[in-house]
Order: structure tokens, then C-alpha cells, then sequence
């Protein structure tokens, strides 16, 4: 086992590509540490199951380098790099039982039959599917085979890394905590690599340390679940995590002042002047509801209660701006108004965030 | 992702494909020296390609009257077993496919066992029969004979590909006021169209290829342009030229025909059952 | 979802029905008619009772010619279908390659039957055909006219040339409905190229596979015009086919009788095949 490092990568599915949209991954320098337990986020066509295929091998990168440890792995094949993998879709070989799929990976690598019986007896028991053994895969329901196929993407105990593409998608909510927490489980008592796929962010963030963030065959961020929730490196990413997702206001930056609406409001941070599409990004939960003259001017559209808190919905001039009000705060009838906390405020230029310059900051 | 995954083939295959299909080619390629050439350069010298091209075979063959009447018999008597089959089959295709009903598996078993029926069989009854309601030599005796082995056939291939609409569909469209001829016609045809279009062309392949029946039931009036090249050979024995001629011309309808439907060979091949 | 009961579809089922009827109802009974009367000529018949078939049953002729068509259609099946499968594995999987195969392998499918005998007839010719004629160059003495065993050899390519596409893309469509991700676990697993085929690509063309071999086994033990062409049946008897025979006993020596009694055994023969590998086939896909 060694930590797997992605060196200057790219890959286009065209042969001669040409335009930036011809590059279905665009060129990233990212290592995964060994033992981690990540998540790929995104929402689908981002490029998340390439980058899956190409650390798994079935797919080579057109340029860059896939390293384990100091081990150059780009041309190598799956077999090689010693990669278990889950797809989305189960993926069971019908015609053999239940046993003899969970063996399959272990009686191609020439394992001796006793430690088969023993790793399949194990696998079989953690994934629930003890007394199920000797059933044929035919005519197993989606959920069984799924279990099935993480089963066998679990039973190898000397691989570099599992992978999981999107592996809960067919299996039932109530089958899907479970399944998610065995496999965190999993990870607690092996430390295998393992990098979970996945456009749903709960899941991703209940699962892993560590949450990479794609979009658009871009990495735009990767860092804990609490890093990307402070801090969005893009407004995807404030976007994508948190529900509901950060608020986006077009501003005006000068300093350490943002205009918005023709109202002034001081930020904490000071940024210089800024050219270029400039918009302050600010989460639901950083929002109080004012009334009188303070504060951006706000409607109401409607509010829904989620239990623990409600979510006021409405908008400041065109933009939809989503506020939570805590359980047991009152919601003004009157309110008109939004004042945003300014240390959880962001600046973004582009649709990426300026970090405060600390020029000004010390001035 | 999917191309790039799948194992890419390697030369291996394409050499495997470049054999079999000049097996499948050489025969027809033979045929087609054959029909450039006169008798005398078929019978004379041996030689892989024509050394003096010729038409005059396809001349002969598409000038006189008693060859080419031969290809508007077969092509007329063809397409119109085409149109009884699918006509017919298609509502009953339906009924297989939605409803069960006194029978059903029964009915569905013997239309299939007719399309085992040897055609050796049938061939002297159909011959009295025909005779005996004055079709015999006409293009629908032909026809009819031919749903034979069409019409169990066509229902087959229309069932399999009726039974991928999901019924929701009929009923939405009941719901929306639509009577049952209108809503086959305007809905639900249009949705299984490469399901037609499949049956079609195993109708009109297996009714071409056919020549048993097709001779049996014809002298003059519609006698298959397959049967008019039997005779021409027995007739006058060695005229190999406007054989061969023959031969081309008849594989061209087919020919014509895969082209048109190349896109969905595969799925058609497998009469929408996988 | 259980399709619903509803006795009316039979007014759909009807047109297919009486067409059906007329086309092989009543055929079928004149030939239960012929197959248990005598006729001396004319219109005079007599009640022969069971007699043709005991008669057929009993006839070595009929019995050689059913010998020499199990043989013919167990070698076909044989070749056509390993040949097929591996013919599809090794086409390309899309793009202009895959339609370029698929329209020539078509090709000889829609060619008409006595056609297809008529290109091997000349193909295989020693004087003008491209087959007979490298044969001998190469001092191989072939000739399908006199010998039996060139006769049988002759035919069976013919019949390999004529339908193993058909076996090929049939397969090709189940393997098309392959799902990519089948692969690459594959891959995963480190199945090797054997086991691929065995656990994934097998059991997927199961389906197709069946129609495959009813298709082929049916259609090759009817088989008439094609070895007729080439072969007439000879030489001698050697490769005269139930249907070749069946057709020289009604047309040729007009043995109506005898000839119905054969058709009838012949039909219910074809039938009992089928619905045996029907069987056999469906209830090991249900027993994996």
C-alpha cells in the first residue's frame, strides 16, 4: 500500500483535442493519501468516473503520470496496480452462486482454497449474505447483487485502493446507512484506500475524511467536510455543499467595502479593487432577518419548516438569498431586511475566492 | 468512457473478420467474374478477372421479356406477402402481448410450430389447392402460400418488440379519449416502427430466398425470376454467362435491402429479444 | 405486471387465424387424407388405413435418407454455431467497421436459395469454378459430381457459408447488450480471457443462442434447393435429404400415399426436435 499520486493529469476522449471543452479531465496535480478515506463529489458528466477509471487503470490518461508511492503505474494495467473496484450498476456473473462470485477474484490470483473459504466466509458474513451462499446470483434482487459486488470488491485484503463509482445508487435508503456505514467500518479496521464516488453530498460527507470536489473535469477543492463548508474554494462548492447551498449576491468589491443593491456593507477583510465578474457568497446560516433600514433590502417568498430549523426563502434584487432561522427564533412579520455576518462572508472573482489581501487587512 | 474501456480488439480479430468475410465473398465474386464474361472466356482459359468485360449477359437478360418479367413476378408476389403478413400480424401480435385469453399459449405454440412445417410438405397440397379455387399461376397463390412460414414469424418478431411498450402507454391514451384503431395507428405503431420494419425485412428475405413453393404454385403468369433461371439451365444447359448474370442481379433486391436497414440489423437479428 | 384477462383479443388474433388456417389447416388435412387411402388413378380412393406408415416406418430408403439428415444437421450445428459465436466475438464492436461487416455477412442471407446452389455448383466446378479448379491445381482430387464424400463436403461449406452469419449476428446483438461495466470487473477480478467468455459472454448469448439452434436445426432439416442444385440428391442417394426425397416420392413417382404418410412422420419429427432442445435449452437457463 502505498499513497497514490496524480502527477500533471489529463484525458480527453477525442484523439486530437483541441478546444478547453474537448478535455473531459483538465490538468490536476492531487495525491491521495495512503490509508485515507475519500470522497469524489460532483454532480454527474464532471469527470469523476474517469478520474475513478484512470487510478483503477481501465482507462490511460493522455498525459500525465499515475504514481503509487515512487512507482510509475500510468502504463500498467489493472492487474498490475492490484485495484478493487464497485461499479454503480451490480455487477454479478449470473450463472455462478453466490459463493463462487465472492471467490472469483481470489481463485483468479491462484489463492489457496482453505484462506478463499476463510476471506469468503468473512465478506459474506459482512455484508449479510451468510445464509445466502449457495443461492445462485440469478434472480437476486438489485440490492442483494449490489452486496454481492461489494463483496467482492472487499474480499481482496492485499489491495492498493478501493474504489466505489456511485455503489449505493440502486440499493433502498434504509439498506444505503447500513451499507454506508459498514464500509466505514471497513475502512476503520483495514485502512484501505478507499475513494467513494458520489453526487450526493451527505454521503459523501458521512463517509469520508477527506472530500474532493470536481466540476467541469476541474478538482476545485479538496479538503475536510467542515474546510469546504467555511471556506468554498469556488461557488460550486458553495453551492454544492450545504443545504441549501450558499447565497450568491453580484457585488461591487472596493477594499474592504461590498456594494450590493446600492447598499454598502464593511466586510472583515480587505481586498484591493477587483476586475472581472465579482460576487460576495455568503451560506444560510450566516443570515439574520432584520427589519427597519439596516441591512439588504429583502423579500420573503415563503418559508418551510424542516423541524430542527425553518428556511426562509426569498430574494435580494435578483438573487435568490436562503436564510435559516434556528428553532425557537421568532421570524420578524415585518422583516425586509438580511444582515450578513461578516467574518463568514467570501469574496469571489470568477467564480473563485479571493483571499483576503493582508495588506489591507492590517490597515 | 465506454469505447476507450471496452477491450479494444486487436489485430487478431480483424484479421479473423478480413478471413471470414473473403470466404463469405469469394463465391459471389466468382459469380460476378463469371457474368462479365462470355461463354467462351468462362469455358476457355482459366482467369481470376474477366479479361474482356462484358455486359452483354445483362443485355440479354434485361432486354428479353421472359427473364426480367421473372424478377417483377418474384418482387410483386414478395411485397405483397410482406403487406398480408404485417397486416395481419400486427394485431394479433398486440393480443398476444397484452392480453391472455382462452388459448392463448396454445395458439401461439401452433402459429410457431407452422414455421417448421418443411416446405416439401406442403408443396403438392398447396398445388391441389390452388388449383382447386383457380389461383394457381397467379402472384397471390404465391403470396398466401408464403405466409406459411411469414405470418407466425412476423407475430414472433412484432410480440417481442410490442412487449418492450410499457402498457402505461395504451392506457394513458384510452384514458385521453383515443378509440383502439386510432390509438394503434397514431400511437402505438409509430412507437414499435423499427419493430415493423424488422418483421419487414425478415418477411421479404425469407419470402425471396423461397423457391419450393414459389415454383410449385406458378407455370407462366407469375413464375419467380428463381425458377426461370432452374429451367434456363436445364433448358440450354451451359449458358454460364447469363447465369451468372442472373445470379448477380438477383442478389442486388437483398442487397439493396440490407442497406437500408444496416442500422438495425443487430437488434433486428436478434428479433428484439435481447 | 399480470396482463389482464380479456376473451375479445381473440377478434384481434382471428385474421391470423383463418389466414393461417386456410394456409396450413387445410393443406395439412388433404395430406391426413392421402396418408390413409390408396388410389389406383383417377378419383377412386380406398380406406389404407395405417398401412403407409407402417410402410414408411419400415422403409430403408426413408430410413437412410433421415440418417443421412440427422448427420447433415448434427455436422452443421456443430460447425455453424462454435464458428458463429467465435465469428461474433472477433467483429468490431461499432462504428463504420461494424456496419461494413454486418451488410456483407447479411449479404448471403438474402440471396435465393437455388442462387446459393447455383454459386457453389459453379464454384466448386473443376473446369470454371474458382474452388474446383485451385483444388486440382493443388493435386487435390476433387470432384462433387462422383464422389460422396466431395458431394457432402461441398454441401456442408455451402450451408456454413450460407447461415453461419446468421448464428454470428445473433450473437453480436446479445453481445451488444453487454454492459460495458461486465468488463471492466472483469478486469477488476483478473478474469482471464477464457473466463470472460465462459461466465459473462456465455451466459449473456443464452438467449440468442436458443433461436440460434432452433432456427438452424429446423431450417437445415428442411433443407431442399440448395444441395438440391449442387447435388440433385446423388451422387447416387448420397445426399438426398428428407425433403429432396419426400418431393421425388410425391412429384416424381407420384406416390401420394406413402409420400403424405412420410410428410406427416417428418413434420412430427421437426417438432419433437425443437420442443426437445427447446426444453433442454430453457430449463438449464432457468437451472443456472
Amino acid at each position: 500500500m502505498a499513497q497514490i499520486i496524480l502527477e500533471n493529469l489529463s484525458h480527453s476522449y477525442l484523439p486530437n483535442p483541441s478546444k478547453d471543452e474537448d478535455w473531459a479531465l483538465k490538468p490536476m496535480t492531487l495525491t491521495w493519501e495512503d490509508g485515507g478515506a475519500y470522497a469524489l463529489l460532483g454532480s454527474s458528466g464532471c469527470g469523476k468516473s474517469t478520474l475513478l477509471n484512470i487510478i483503477s487503470g481501465l482507462l490511460r490518461p493522455s498525459r500525465g503520470r499515475v504514481l503509487f508511492g515512487d512507482r510509475d503505474m500510468t502504463g500498467l494495467s489493472t492487474m498490475e496496480r492490484n485495484i478493487a473496484q464497485v461499479f454503480q450498476f451490480p455487477v454479478v456473473y449470473d450463472t455462478m452462486s453466490v459463493r463462487d462470485n465472492l471467490a472469483f477474484p481470489l481463485r483468479n490470483r491462484g489463492l489457496p482454497q482453505d484462506q478463499v473459504a476463510a476471506r469468503v466466509a468473512e465478506v459474506a458474513e459482512m455484508i449479510g449474505m451468510r445464509d445466502m451462499l449457495d443461492r445462485r446470483a440469478r434472480g437476486l434482487t438489485a440490492d442483494a447483487k449490489q452486496k454481492i459486488s461489494l463483496g467482492r470488491g472487499m474480499v481482496r485484503q492485499d489491495v492498493n485502493a478501493i474504489l466505489f463509482d456511485e455503489p449505493l445508487t440502486v440499493i433502498d435508503p434504509h439498506m444505503k446507512w447500513e451499507l454506508r456505514t459498514q464500509l466505514k467500518d471497513l475502512h476503520r479496521r483495514f485502512g484501505h484506500t478507499m475513494i467513494y464516488v458520489t453526487h450526493d453530498q451527505t454521503e459523501a460527507l458521512t463517509f469520508a475524511d477527506q472530500v474532493v470536489v470536481m466540476y467541469d473535469g476541474r478538482v476545485v477543492q479538496a479538503g475536510t467536510p467542515q474546510a469546504l463548508f467555511d471556506a468554498p474554494e469556488h461557488t460550486f462548492v458553495g453551492y454544492f455543499i450545504g443545504s441549501p447551498g450558499m447565497n450568491l449576491m453580484d457585488a461591487r468589491i472596493e477594499g474592504a467595502t461590498a456594494h450590493i443593491e446600492g447598499v454598502q456593507l464593511p466586510l472583515a477583510h480587505g481586498y484591493g479593487a477587483l476586475e472581472g465578474k465579482t460576487q460576495l457568497g455568503i451560506r444560510p446560516e450566516f443570515l439574520r432577518l432584520g427589519t427597519g433600514q439596516e441591512g439588504l433590502p429583502y423579500t420573503i417568498r415563503r418559508i418551510e419548516d424542516v423541524g430542527h430549523h425553518r428556511i426562509v426563502r426569498g430574494h435580494v434584487g435578483k438573487a435568490d438569498v436562503n436564510v435559516i432561522v434556528p428553532e425557537g427564533q421568532p421570524i420578524p412579520a415585518d422583516a425586509n431586511r438580511v444582515l450578513p455576518d461578516p467574518v463568514h462572508a467570501h469574496v469571489y472573482l470568477d467564480d473563485w475566492r479571493v483571499a483576503p489581501s493582508n495588506l489591507e487587512r492590517a490597515a | 468512457m465506454m469505447a476507450v474501456v471496452a477491450e479494444t480488439k486487436g489485430r487478431g480479430a480483424a484479421l479473423v473478420m478480413a478471413l471470414y468475410l473473403l470466404f463469405l465473398m469469394l463465391p459471389i465474386y466468382w459469380l460476378l467474374n463469371m457474368s462479365l464474361k462470355t461463354n467462351t472466356e468462362i469455358l476457355g482459359a482459366f482467369s481470376l478477372w474477366p479479361k474482356n468485360p462484358t455486359l452483354a449477359n445483362y443485355r440479354t437478360i434485361l432486354t428479353d421479356p421472359s427473364w426480367y418479367m421473372g424478377y417483377v413476378n418474384s418482387l410483386t408476389y414478395v411485397v405483397m406477402n410482406t403487406v398480408i403478413s404485417i397486416t395481419v400480424a400486427l394485431p394479433a401480435a398486440y393480443a398476444f402481448s397484452r392480453y391472455r385469453f382462452i388459448g392463448d399459449k396454445h395458439l401461439f405454440f401452433w402459429l410457431l410450430t407452422n414455421r417448421m412445417a418443411p416446405a416439401a410438405v406442403f408443396a403438392l397440397p398447396f398445388f391441389q389447392l390452388y388449383s382447386s379455387i383457380g389461383l394457381f399461376d397467379t402472384h397471390i397463390a404465391v403470396a398466401l402460400a408464403h405466409c406459411l412460414f411469414n405470418v407466425p414469424l412476423a407475430v414472433w418478431i412484432l410480440e417481442g418488440f410490442m412487449s418492450g411498450v410499457p402498457r402505461e402507454i395504451d392506457e394513458t391514451a384510452y384514458i385521453d379519449g383515443y378509440s383502439f384503431p386510432r390509438f394503434f395507428v397514431k400511437i402505438f405503431m409509430p412507437l414499435i416502427a423499427s419493430g415493423i420494419g424488422v418483421a419487414a425485412f425478415f418477411c421479404f428475405m425469407f419470402s425471396w430466398v423461397e423457391l419450393l413453393l414459389s415454383r410449385t404454385l406458378t407455370s407462366v403468369n407469375a413464375k419467380p425470376i428463381a425458377a426461370t433461371m432452374t429451367r434456363t439451365v436445364s433448358a440450354s444447359g451451359l449458358d454460364w454467362g447469363v447465369l451468372a448474370a442472373a445470379g448477380i442481379l438477383t442478389i442486388i433486391p437483398g442487397a439493396l435491402v440490407i442497406w437500408f436497414v444496416r442500422n438495425y440489423i443487430a437488434k433486428g437479428f436478434a428479433l428484439g429479444r435481447v | 405486471m399480470e396482463k389482464p384477462v380479456n376473451n375479445r383479443a381473440w377478434f384481434l388474433v382471428l385474421p391470423v387465424l383463418l389466414l393461417v388456417a386456410f394456409s396450413a389447416i387445410l393443406p395439412l388435412m388433404t395430406v391426413v387424407n392421402y396418408s390413409v387411402q390408396d388410389t389406383f388413378g383417377g378419383n377412386q380412393f380406398f380406406w389404407a388405413g395405417l398401412d403407409w406408415f407402417e410402410e414408411v416406418i419400415h422403409s430403408d430408403r426413408i430410413r437412410a435418407a433421415l440418417g443421412r439428415q440427422v448427420l447433415f444437421s448434427a455436422i452443421i450445428l456443430a460447425i455453424e454455431i462454435p464458428l458463429g459465436i467465435f465469428v461474433a466475438l472477433n467483429m468490431p464492436k461499432k462504428g463504420i467497421w461494424a456496419s461494413f461487416c454486418l451488410v456483407l455477412m447479411a449479404l448471403p442471407l438474402l440471396i435465393p436459395w437455388n442462387v446459393v446452389g447455383t454459386i457453389w455448383q459453379v464454384f466448386g466446378r473443376v473446369d470454371i469454378g474458382l474452388l474446383g479448379y485451385t483444388l486440382r491445381k493443388l493435386g487435390i482430387s476433387y470432384n462433387y459430381v462422383n464422389n460422396a464424400m466431395d458431394a457432402w463436403i461441398t454441401v456442408i461449406v455451402m450451408d456454413v457459408w450460407h447461415w453461419t452469419s446468421l448464428v454470428a449476428l445473433l450473437c453480436y446483438a446479445g453481445l451488444q447488450s453487454i454492459p460495458d461495466a461486465y468488463y471492466q470487473a472483469a478486469k477488476i477480478d483478473q478474469a482471464s480471457r477464457w473466463k470472460v467468455f465462459r461466465y459473462i459472454e456465455l451466459p449473456k448469448m443464452q438467449g440468442v443462442l436458443l433461436i440460434a439452434v432452433l432456427l438452424r436445426f429446423m431450417d437445415s432439416f428442411m433443407i431442399y434447393t440448395e444441395p438440391f442444385v449442387v447435388t440433385g440428391g446423388g451422387p447416387g442417394n448420397a445426399t438426398t435429404f428428407l425433403s429432396i426425397d419426400l418431393v421425388k416420392m410425391a412429384v416424381g413417382q407420384f406416390d401420394l400415399g406413402p409420400a403424405a404418410a412420410f410428410s406427416l412422420i417428418y413434420f412430427l419429427v421437426i417438432l419433437l426436435i425443437s420442443f426437445v432442445f427447446y426444453t433442454v435449452m430453457t430449463r438449464q437457463k432457468e437451472g443456472e
